[in-house]
């Protein structure tokens, strides 16, 4: 069985920084794995390489079996991967509800008002908001909204870049509570990167450790969570 | 007390000021150089700083809190407004031609063609959010194009209006090309340029366009094939429906052509801002990074936002040459960019009502102000107001210009700040734009 998603060798620059060192990694199909790391270890350009911006300078990336090194960033998010940017990047003039129609570009004339529904479902939040203007909302419903625009394209593999960012607690673990849910109940793939290890950790099956560009450690969420070295670098203080 | 003791000091210096700038003029006179006293103008431009002083005091006097009230209540009113607004402006617009007054008329004429160049740069500016500072280059191309066209293979109005607008929009599409990966300043720079290499190459271009002498017998457009010409013979609109032949009649139907035209492009920018496309120019707008994680092809709706937007430039240029029947690049300088600019900031960018307002201000308002100041001057014929009422009408760029500025300082996201959502919603809750800016939503 292929995976849905497969980086070998993977380097990206930025100017004559390197920012990827070779990566290897895979995400089967309805798992979620997650990316820990320090800050500028290169987390979110792994993730945005994924996607083609930038792209990667050498080696293999494969979704599904095909071959998206190269491929423009439009063409690689209307194969079924969706994208919860860093920063949430909502349009913040635009309304809840046009921002969830804008995610939902890509999936083109399908039954916008049951993805809507799903999304309400999972955030019962943005129904509450839905005229509001993105700008106008909290930190935590902006994260929704940002994940919920990127469902709207009815991924197979969703992309997570840092949804704790900024957010009290008590949201970060509503969030992460509504990507389980997701991945259990409809067996969405995600690939989350975090710097909330200790979170990040217990909620996926598997993850990675990055460190200046490069894989450092990689297993189960138990296991890295069990780890002294990941213990001592990345859960000090506390959990998160 | 304080206020009036402040006002009192600004009205002295502006007295030290505008005594030599304005109380004393030199004129040539057979004997050298003479001196005029003018007491009068000198009085009147220091008690406008007397009690603009004092009226800028009682402004700021209000709390930051009143200020604020006031703005968001200006906006809810405005967006009120609006709903009503609208009809009354269109009823106006098509009642206009029958006060039967070629003055109203014509200036009416040139008003909606700046409407209708806004609506087009708004396109571009207002929903895609590229700045373009060289948006005259369309309406050359359009207006060339109609020209040429019409003069190498004798075409009409009519035939050559949609191949008009579509070399304008490929115009705009080869422009979009080189300039895709460039955003703000440095976009402003390159369509900034562009509009001047249209112009430069139309003077130098001799044998095509004519250069500086641009080219002139332009044919007039037809009304179902029946020409307007003062012949009234069988051909012509006034012969077919046998009335006198007037040149009115003409500038009427042009009138309803431009009018015709302008709501084509608000109409075609109404749908489109409702649909995926229009709805993704807003988005590139807000966020581009975005916009490509979404999946969203930025290269294509980039150029279908110039293209759009060039191809209603192009109408408005071939409206442009039919009526005047000559054109040369003199008509397409920078400064119509910078005017149908102007139109869609100070409107509000975005917004339709907004654009159609800041036009009908500043194309009509300076008529209109001119018109008043003449008519002002004409009043002062009393001795005391010689030498300033003859002058008055030139006055009338600087108190516009005052005018915008102050404009711009009361409402500095334009007329119309408020954006209106393009999906319908199932509960409305309007937040005044005042407040998003300050993040206090």
């Amino acid at each position: 069985m292929t995976a849905l998603l497969s980086l070998s060798g993977v380097t990206a620059f930025y100017g004559a920084i390197q920012a990827l060192r070779g990566i290897d990694l895979t995400v089967e199909k309805g798992e979620i794995v997650t990316l820990i790391g320090a800050n500028g270890a290169g987390k979110s350009t792994l993730m945005m390489t994924i996607c083609g911006n930038p792209r990667a300078r050498s080696g293999l990336i494969l979704h599904d079996g095909e071959d998206i090194t190269h491929w423009p960033t439009h063409r690689i998010m209307r194969r079924g991967i969706a994208q919860a940017p860093e920063g949430r990047r909502i349009f913040s003039r635009m309304t809840v509800h046009e921002n969830l129609l804008m995610g939902a570009e890509v999936a083109g004339r399908g039954d916008i008002e049951a993805l809507l529904d799903q999304v309400f479902t999972l955030f019962p939040r943005l129904k509450e908001r839905i005229g509001q203007r993105g700008g106008t909302l909290s930190g935590g419903e902006q994260q929704m909204l940002a994940i919920g625009r990127a469902l709207m394209s009815r991924p197979a593999l969703l992309l997570l870049d840092e949804p704790s960012l900024g957010l009290a607690p008590l949201v970060v673990r509503q969030i992460f509570g509504a990507i389980r849910d997701l991945n259990r109940q409809t067996g969405l793939t995600v690939l989350l990167v975090e710097q909330n290890a200790y979170q990040a950790l217990r909620l996926a099956h598997r993850g990675y450790v990055l460190v200046n560009g490069a894989i450092t450690m990689a297993g189960t969420g138990a296991e890295l969570l069990a780890r002294p070295e990941i213990r001592a670098a990345y859960l000090e203080g506390g959990h998160g | 007390m304080s206020g009036l003791r402040d006002a009192f000091l600004s009205a002295l210096v502006a007295l030290g000021l505008f005594v030599p700038l304005v109380g004393l003029v030199t004129t040539p006179s057979d004997h050298g150089l003479h001196l005029v006293v003018r007491p009068v103008a000198t009085a009147v431009v220091v008690g406008l700083v007397f009690v603009g002083r004092l009226a800028m005091l009682a402004w700021r006097g209000r709390t930051r809190r009143d200020a604020v009230k006031a703005n968001r209540a200006f906006a809810e009113r405005i967006t009120r407004a609006g709903k009503y607004v609208t009809p009354v402006l269109l009823a106006a617009a098509v009642a206009l031609p029958f006060t039967g007054s070629r003055y109203y008329i014509d200036l009416g004429t040139l008003v909606l063609t700046y409407i209708m160049l806004g609506w087009g740069l708004n396109i571009v500016v207002g929903l895609a959010g590229l700045l373009d500072l060289g948006y005259v280059a369309f309406y050359a191309v359009g207006a060339y194009s109609f020209a040429i066209l019409a003069h190498t293979f004798g075409l009409g109005f009519w035939t050559c209006l949609p191949m008009a607008g579509l070399l304008a929009a490929l115009w705009g599409i080869m422009l979009g090309f080189p300039v895709l990966r460039l955003r703000g300043d440095y976009l402003a720079i390159v369509t900034l340029a562009f509009g001047e290499i249209i112009r430069i190459v139309l003077i130098n271009w001799v044998s095509l366009t004519n250069g500086p002498n641009g080219i002139t017998d332009i044919p007039r457009p037809t009304l179902f094939g029946l020409a307007f010409s003062m012949d009234g013979g069988d051909g012509t609109v006034a012969g077919f429906l046998g009335i006198e032949p007037a040149v009115i009649q003409r500038i009427i139907f042009l009138y309803y052509v431009i009018l015709g035209l302008a709501l084509l492009t608000n109409w075609v920018t109404l749908r489109l801002r409702r649909m995926p496309l229009g709805r993704a120019w807003e988005a590139l707008r807000e966020d581009e990074v975005a916009c490509r994680s979404l999946g969203i092809n930025v290269t294509n709706t980039k150029l279908t936002a110039f293209a759009i937007g060039a191809f209603f430039g192009g109408f408005a240029g071939a409206f442009f040459a039919t009526r005047q029947a000559f054109i040369s690049p003199e008509s397409f300088t920078f400064i119509e960019s910078a005017t149908v600019l102007a139109i869609v900031v100070l409107g509000g960018m975005g917004s339709q009502l907004g654009v159609a307002l800041a036009a009908i201000i500043m194309i009509g308002g300076l008529e209109a102000l001119r018109d008043f100041l003449s008519f002002l001057g004409d009043q002062m014929n009393n001795p005391v107001f010689a030498g300033i009422a003859s002058e008055l009408p030139l006055y009338r760029m600087l108190i516009f210009g005052l005018a915008l500025v102050v404009m711009m300082v009361l409402r500095p996201r334009g007329l119309i700040s408020g954006r209106t959502p393009s999906v319908a919603m199932t509960r409305p809750k309007e937040i005044a734009a005042e407040l998003v800016a300050q993040g206090r939503g």
